[in-house]
């Protein structure tokens, strides 16, 4: 009985100290996994690897620091799947801090590839309203995006100049924490025809997988275990691969926690009864 | 170089702050707190003049000749009226643009509802019933629809139904907990993953 009470009442702390080291000692070990792929992010990743060099993806940055860890190990992913088959990128964000985080990813894996600013990319930065701002973007880029994020004019660079609307962007790759992935799937897809896919939290997530059933949007890259999943695919380890080992202790010992608490509860009752 | 150890040193402090929560609410998290809605809102307000106001408004204003430059005044005035909320007599004013954007928000959402979400969701369910996850998702979808039925009472064997819609619901709030979990743990892998590489080197 006592015990079982006990465990019923054990001190939050307590398992947030086990939680920690779950976390820390998997990566200071640096636990390797292998890593399942899911059908969802490899239709998301040969939507973009079927596309031929010289082609235009467009990224939008919808997140911000509270969902880097999950959405930044994405990005640089899908910009190094761009870089590596030649495929030009137009950056922008609909969240104001996230953008930062943007320019950091595409500054780095850029310089990786040797690719120009202006020539092989462009960051077109923010801008507010994210949902007459897509739709229209649909009509002309340049009502919304005359310029640069550094004020530079957009006909200014080569490969933007044949860019007036979503009929030259070959895919549109959302990254979002929020909302704004229903925006570019009912805008743009919707109205436009954009195909696209859709990266996201673990929280938004499951929201996005009825366009994915519907094909309207062409995959889903889900969380952390997305973003591992996709550096598997393009075969260049990151911060998603390194973290799967980590999650998988840390989602074990929450179901074992989950069912002492229950077996707790339940056996307490029984006795009370 | 310096000013990265600097930030790598700030964002390690403020971060361990965060966390000191979780032993209990103390001054270091509060100050954290404080300090990150700050910088937010004032980051916030920067974007806005840099990648909004400037561009779109104040250098058009400049550059646009003609019938295109005067038209910029109206979403000026309009925004210009927001700011009426605070004097009393002409409060009333703010109405303008407040209704303005509902207008907007409706005529927009309403389209992309019914054309973006509706109809393509529909079409997608009308499925032939010739495997187990096309049974599974039309059986889905007609029960917990009928769930959420509240123009007649199911009684008798009709609320099997009912029933059967809540055990959708239920595995529907499954799937959203467990990628919830993941998401959490996410973010304190990230964190962690900073602290001992960015900021301690151990990796």
């Amino acid at each position: 009985m006592k015990f079982w009470q006990k465990l019923g009442e054990i001190d939050r702390r307590i398992i947030y100290t086990i939680i920690l080291l779950a976390v820390v000692i998997p990566i200071l070990l640096k636990i390797t996994m292998p890593i399942r792929i899911s059908d969802t992010v490899k239709n998301a990743y040969n939507s973009l690897d079927r596309l031929p060099a010289g082609s235009i993806v467009m990224i939008s940055i919808d997140y911000d620091a509270s969902s880097e860890p999950e959405l930044q190990p994405m990005l640089i992913a899908v910009l190094r799947h761009c870089f590596k088959k030649d495929i030009k990128i137009i950056m922008l964000g609909h969240w104001a801090l996230g953008l930062p985080l943007g320019e950091i990813a595409l500054n780095k894996v850029a310089t990786e590839y040797n690719k120009v600013y202006g020539e092989d990319y462009v960051n077109l930065g923010y801008r507010p309203g994210y949902s007459a701002l897509i739709v229209g973007l649909g009509r002309e880029i340049r009502d919304f995006f005359s310029t640069d994020y550094r004020g530079v004019p957009i006909d200014s660079f080569p490969f933007m100049r044949r860019v007036r609307n979503y009929n030259q962007i070959s895919l549109l790759v959302g990254l979002e924490a929020g909302a704004t992935g229903d925006a570019w799937v009912q805008f743009a897809g919707a109205r436009f025809g954009q195909k696209m896919f859709l990266g996201a939290t673990g929280v938004s997530a499951p929201d996005l997988y009825p366009y994915l059933q519907a094909g309207q949007i062409t995959g889903l890259i889900a969380g952390l275990q997305g973003a591992a999943e996709y550096e598997t695919l393009i075969k260049e380890s990151g911060t998603g691969t390194l973290g799967m080992p980590t999650q998988s202790v840390v989602h074990g010992l929450i179901i074992i926690f989950i069912i002492l608490g229950n077996l707790s509860y339940f056996v307490l009752r029984k006795k009370k009864q | 170089m310096i000013w990265n150890i600097i930030g790598t040193w700030i964002a390690a402090g403020l971060t361990l702050a965060i966390f000191s929560f979780l032993y209990k609410d103390n001054p270091f998290y509060k100050f954290a707190e404080h300090l990150y809605v700050g910088v937010s809102a004032g980051f916030g307000v920067i974007y806005v003049w840099a990648f909004d106001l400037k561009p779109m408004l104040v250098d058009r204003f400049v550059a646009e000749q003609g019938i295109e430059r005067w038209i910029l005044l109206i979403p000026a005035i309009l925004g210009i009226l927001m700011f009426s909320r605070w004097i009393g007599k002409i409060g009333y004013l703010s109405r303008l643009p407040i209704s303005f954007t509902v207008g907007i928000g409706a005529g927009l959402g309403i389209t992309a509802s019914i054309q973006g979400f509706l109809l393509p969701q529909i079409q997608a369910t009308l499925l032939p019933l010739t495997t187990i996850n096309n049974i599974l998702l039309v059986v889905g979808v007609i029960t917990t629809i009928l769930y959420f039925y509240f123009s007649r009472e199911f009684k008798g064997k009709s609320s099997y139904l009912l029933k059967l819609g809540i055990v959708f619901i239920m595995v529907s709030f499954g799937a959203s907990f467990g990628y919830t979990v993941m998401a959490r743990i996410s973010l304190l892998i990230g964190r962690i993953f900073f602290l001992l590489s960015d900021w301690l080197h151990l990796i």
